[in-house]
């Protein structure tokens, strides 16, 4: 967190290899991420992209290659990483038998909490009035918004999201797509697999097909 | 404000698995049913003769502790492995091992406690000297949350596999049997009117290792479990 004032604040991925069952998914990739830069991960099916953000978060170990953030490999920074990331993979991470609010709760206990209050982030992707609703009762699309709406409770830098706008509507996909555009306009990082079109106008987005 | 907050989450994580177990009460019961079930049909089985009982109770009451805490233990992280929540808890900037603690001692209040309230009429039911059943009362209050944390560190190791349970008990039970030994030993010490000390700081020496050792090894089991 000190060292932010010499090095400015950057995700860089060198030489990134990745092999998965004997199959090497990708091999060599390198690029760099600035703040309010977003990363769009294409492919096909089985090409990588979810091992890719998962190495990104640091679930999973590169086969080669490093991830650095502000020039230190993540391996070694821990939880001085940690703190700056938000992660929503394809399971949503939330208690189906918990209450929406009760699941953010959880959620903002975890990281570094922020001051947006819990009502005010559901309010956010539209679950106002849903808060105290079992989540199990709620929409395949609504689960995925709730779990979205953990990015807002935390104060992180870098979100990783891996097929955000699965299961959501047209009006719901539009929704998250300003909430990741509000994240980047305020200096935010994004890395991002959808095999949606995503659509961000006013940020800088980095392209990169995994199947190529 | 990271001082503070580890605390909060600690608690935040051992209530939130609190308030669930009480929304899916089948978690509480079943470990509790099947460990009265267990002891209660032994009478019935080998036949209700006083002496006979006295001598084989305190096992019976130990090795079905044991099985019942068994089979509750594919709960502590099976459930946050299928919605993705292990991964949360992996990705937090809190250290896992903590959280890992929360879960277990969550874990023991859930299944292990409940054990420990019952053993006394179990006791009573199987006609040991009420020596023995103090005795047992105070093995299974140093002995199950032993249960919770070797069992947490095996289910960690197993939780990525799909049918982890058979591996789950070959890994934990040869490490449950020290335990079982000494407590069931301390037990029938206690019923022959002998010192029972010795086997009691055993047991409290096997909590201490497996509380000091179990959060680290169950963090480090979760993060092979999850790569």
């Amino acid at each position: 967190m000190a060292d932010t004032g010499t090095n400015p604040i950057c995700l860089e991925a060198r030489a990134l290899e990745c092999v998965r069952d004997d199959r090497t998914l990708f091999h060599d990739l390198d690029f760099r991420l600035d703040p309010g830069q977003a990363l769009v991960l294409e492919g096909r099916n089985g090409s990588g992209k979810t091992s890719l953000l998962r190495i990104l978060c640091g679930i999973r170990l590169p086969d080669a290659g490093s991830v650095n953030w502000n020039g230190s490999d993540i391996a070694r920074l821990g939880a001085d990483y940690l703190q700056h990331i938000a992660w929503v993979g394809h399971r949503d991470g939330m208690k189906l038998d918990l209450t929406p609010r009760e699941n953010l709760a959880m959620a903002r206990a975890l990281g570094r909490p922020n001051d947006i209050g819990l009502d005010a982030a559901l309010d956010r992707v539209e679950l106002g009035g849903f808060e105290d609703v079992p989540t199990r009762n709620l929409s395949a699309g609504q689960q995925r918004r709730l779990a979205l709406a953990r990015l807002l409770v935390t104060d992180t830098t870098l979100w990783l999201l891996d097929e955000p706008f699965t299961s959501l509507d047209v009006h719901g996909i539009l929704v998250i797509e300003q909430l990741l555009e509000r994240h980047t306009a305020r200096g935010g990082m994004l890395a991002v697999t959808s095999h949606h079109a995503v659509n961000l106008h006013d940020t800088p987005v980095q392209r990169i097909n995994l199947s190529a | 404000m990271n001082t503070d907050s580890l605390p909060r989450a600690f608690m935040v994580l051992v209530r939130r698995d609190l308030v669930l177990a009480i929304r899916h009460r089948a978690e509480i019961a079943n470990p509790l049913l099947f460990f009265i079930l267990v002891t209660s049909l032994f009478p019935l089985g080998i036949g209700a003769n006083p002496k006979l009982l006295v001598a084989v109770g305190p096992g019976i009451i130990w090795v079905a502790a044991l099985l019942a805490s068994l089979l509750s233990l594919d709960s502590v992280f099976r459930s946050d492995f299928d919605d993705g929540s292990l991964e949360q808890y992996l990705l937090s900037s809190h250290p896992v091992s903590v959280l890992v603690l929360a879960k277990i001692i969550a874990h023991w209040l859930i299944t292990g406690l409940p054990l420990l309230l019952v053993s006394p009429l179990l006791g009573i039911l199987l006609g040991l000297p009420s020596e023995a059943i103090q005795v047992l009362f105070i093995t299974l209050l140093l002995g199950t949350p032993v249960l919770s944390l070797i069992g947490a560190v095996g289910v960690a190791l197993t939780v990525g596999l799909r049918k982890g349970g058979m591996i789950l008990s070959l890994l934990v039970l040869p490490l449950y049997i020290p335990l079982l030994i000494f407590a069931a030993g301390a037990v029938d010490s206690a019923a022959a009117g002998l010192p029972v000390t010795a086997h009691l700081s055993l047991i409290a020496a096997l909590l201490v290792l497996a509380l000091s050792l179990s959060p680290f090894a169950t963090a480090a089991a979760l993060r092979v479990s999850l790569s």
